[in-house]
């Protein structure tokens, strides 16, 4: 089978070691993570990991359903692209001289509407939201003119389907604790 | 010692140290109600529990000091992971200050064991304890059973906290015992009800759900015949018409040859681990497989199924049960018998008859006699190589539980202390080891336990004076080169001996069947030190790779079925 970026998502307990856990799934594999983002998640006490990977389906079904078997682990799901809205974002920072130079760097950063966050005498931080390659197409333009550093986030994500399939777990859940009180 | 006793423990396996001294302390106060058995090595200790466990279904426990002593629980732990058995291991940690600071007997235990366990966690605090230890004990024997790990910080074990009694049978995040769809049991009646060939595979998962009954009810009923895993073994009697036999590399050749005849397969409990399958892109092609486990990860791992049904096997068999039609498969299920008889005549017969005439015996007519001699009752451990094989294959069982071996990791080195841990879990049944001249060497130092605590097991060394699994290999597939695999070995009775065990060398044939009856009524642990001819071979045997069906009569001639 053919590889693909595939994006996970994990719900956790908040607890220590739990990075650990999920990573060892993938590092027993020899599977490499591209990117992953972790915080707190809307419902109270519960983490969410976004995971990103390339590789064939199969095997990302697998690592899902072993992350899913660890105990401090809600649910876990795989998601191709097509299945979510994601975003990444990306810091830059430029020579605020190179910035007055000429108008350039103006022009690139509004054709790729990315803002400015904050102006000092010596250096000038744009942020940029979007996807990889759009994040990448304006580093791509602003390396040549100077660019100090630069820095972008790994993936989030929501899913667009209509049912929230960790609610319905947490419910399921909740009737259990109830029915063994 | 109080959260302990709250779970029901009665019974303890460990060895002492520095940072756990203080639990150990405690234990000198409860000596009454819980009872210590200590190890000669950590790794002897958690085999014992595991052992434990698996004859009697309780969690076993085990205590282990940091650093050094909690590193030598790891293959333990991996071993009860692979073989989902319901351990509680509590290893003592430096003060928690101290953490992250390679302080004296430091170990990284959560970091170490989490790829190796179900579960695992550090606690700090003296008031963590007792909640930790019903979570342990609620994770490692419910859904599919496995090892925990409770790393106690020294501080937290000496710190005063007033016992409150914890209990624990829900967790948000983990749900063990999960509805079965009535959807997934009615698809699944309708695929055996129109079965031709059916055939059942029973596992584990029916050892430790205890569904031998409702098994056997469903066998019956709709006249499937049923194979057998490793762990499999024991569920179903060995008498009984239906059992066709051991699945995988070296079972027999009735339920490999059907498996890849068969047109529907109900798997229970097992998860087509590569020593059952072989090659699973030639793996029972021409049927539809039903999959009932508790865990959702077993599903497609390896062999793609048709149909799961997610749950506790008892549950499963049970709602199953009323869907399935009473049938006959009377050709189906003799066929098997045909296949079982050819390995009769061409394998059985020459390992349980053998001619050579200088007396020296084979592991296949040593196993069944010592079986027979037990009335095929006993309960058999075995360690792991030719010695396992050979003693799974020719030992008969009759009850559930009887069956006790390192299948998953497969551990040399399990069996002495294994056999101890069931000897005291189940001290009413006879426990019987076979174990090899290699592996008895890894964890010898229990007969240690055996003598300090009295533990009636029968020991039955295979000796070859090899490491006889690696030499059939190297003698199959790398040109009888036998590096490494000779061994000179010391003398096993003296040692023995020098533990108080008695016990008698069988060098000839002819005094087999004496020394069994000696090892039988002598009362407490008894050794025979089997004379095994050195070239032995464990056959049939499906090559890494092969499909099922491919099977080698001997070292050069393929079964081919008529
Ligand atoms: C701890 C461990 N080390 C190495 C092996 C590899 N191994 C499997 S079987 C075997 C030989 C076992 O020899 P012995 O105990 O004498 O049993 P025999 O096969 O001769 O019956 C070895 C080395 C293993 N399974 N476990
Ligand atoms: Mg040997």
């Amino acid at each position: 089978m053919e590889n693909q970026l595939f994006t996970i998502t994990v719900f956790t307990e908040n607890q220590v070691s739990l990075l650990h856990q999920i990573s060892m799934v993938f590092s027993r594999r020899c599977l490499n993570i591209e990117s992953l983002t972790v915080s707190a998640c809307s419902i109270p006490g519960v983490h969410k990991f976004t995971i990103t990977c390339k590789s064939d389906r199969a095997m990302m079904e697998h690592v899902v359903k072993q992350i899913e078997k660890r105990i401090d682990v809600l649910r876990a799901f795989l998601h191709t692209d097509d299945e979510i809205v994601f975003q990444e974002v990306a810091l830059y920072k430029v020579p605020t001289a190179s910035v007055l130079e000429s108008n350039e760097i103006e022009h690139i950063i509004r054709e790729h509407g990315a803002r400015v966050l904050e102006i000092q005498p010596e250096y000038t931080i744009f942020e940029k939201t979007g996807h990889t390659d759009e994040v990448k197409a304006l580093f791509d333009k602003l390396n040549p003119l100077g660019l100090r550093q630069f820095v972008r986030s790994g993936r989030i994500a929501v899913t667009k389907a209509p049912v929230e399939y960790v609610d319905a777990f947490l419910e399921h859940q909740e009737k259990r604790r109830k029915s063994l009180e | 010692m109080r959260a302990l006793i709250d779970q029901g423990v009665d019974k303890v396996f460990g060895y002492p140290g520095g940072q756990i001294m203080p639990v150990y302390d405690s234990l000198y106060d409860y000596s009454d109600k819980i009872r210590h058995y200590l190890a000669r090595h950590e790794q002897g200790a958690i085999h014992a529990a595991e052992g434990f466990a698996r004859a009697s279904g309780k969690t076993g426990v085990v205590i282990a000091t940091s650093g050094p002593g909690a590193m030598n629980l790891i293959t333990g732990l991996n071993d009860a992971l692979m073989d989902s058995t319901p351990i509680v291991a509590i290893t003592g940690q430096v003060p928690s200050s101290l953490l992250g600071k390679d302080a004296f007997q430091e170990s990284d235990v959560v970091s170490v064991t989490l790829p190796v366990t179900k579960w695992s966690t550090l606690v700090k605090k003296a008031e963590d304890i007792a909640p930790a230890i019903a979570k342990a004990f609620y994770i490692a024997n419910s859904g599919r059973p496995g090892p925990v790990v409770i790393d106690i910080a020294k501080d937290a074990q000496v710190g005063l906290a007033e016992y409150k009694h914890a209990y624990c049978n829900f967790i948000r995040s983990y749900d063990p015992n999960p509805d079965i769809k009535e959807s997934q049991i009615e698809a699944a009646a309708e695929l055996l009800n129109n079965a031709e060939r059916p055939m059942i595979l029973s596992g584990h998962g029916v050892t430790i759900s205890n569904a031998s009954n409702e098994l056997i009810e469903l066998a019956e009923k709709a006249d499937i015949p049923v194979a057998c895993t490793i762990h499999g073994l024991s569920t179903i009697p060995s008498c009984h018409h239906l059992n066709k036999g051991l699945l995988g590399m070296h079972g027999n050749l009735g339920p490999n040859i059907n498996t890849n005849k068969a047109d529907v397969i109900l798997a229970v409990g097992m998860r087509f681990d590569d020593r059952v399958t072989g090659d699973t892109k030639k793996y029972a092609p021409d049927a539809k497989i039903i999959h009932i486990d508790i865990d959702a990860s077993e599903f497609n791992k390896t062999v793609g199924s048709h149909i799961h049904i997610h749950g506790d096997a008892k549950t499963a068999l049970s709602a199953l049960l009323p869907f399935v039609n009473r049938q006959k498969h009377e050709a189906w299920v003799s066929s098997f018998d045909r296949h079982n008889k050819v390995e009769y005549d061409r394998v059985k017969k020459l390992e349980l008859y053998p001619d050579n005439e200088d007396g020296k015996m084979h592991m296949g007519e040593v196993v069944n006699k010592v079986s027979k001699a037990f009335n095929h009752d006993a309960v058999l451990v075995t360690d792991v190589g030719q010695n396992q094989m050979f003693s799974v294959r020719y030992f008969n069982f009759t009850s559930p539980r009887s069956c006790i071996t390192s299948g998953g990791l497969g551990t040399m080195g399990f069996g002495l202390p294994a056999s101890i841990g069931a000897k005291i879990a189940v001290p009413d049944r006879e426990v019987v080891l076979f174990v090899g001249d290699g592996g008895l060497q890894m964890t010898v130092e229990e007969l240690g336990m055996i003598m300090e605590y009295n533990i009636g097991v029968k020991i039955v060394l295979l000796n070859n004076n090899y490491l006889g699994n690696v030499r059939q290999w190297q003698e199959l597939f790398f040109n009888s080169r036998y590096s490494a695999t000779p061994m000179t070995n010391p003398n096993f009775i003296a040692l023995a001996n020098a533990y108080g065990i008695s016990g008698e060398d069988v060098a000839h044939r002819d005094n087999l069947d004496a020394a069994i009856e000696r090892m039988k009524n002598h009362n407490g642990a008894y050794i025979l030190n089997v004379n095994i001819e050195e070239m032995g071979m464990i056959f049939p045997m499906t090559p890494g790779g092969h499909g099922v069906d491919e099977i080698l009569l001997n070292s050069t001639e393929y079964y081919k079925p008529v």
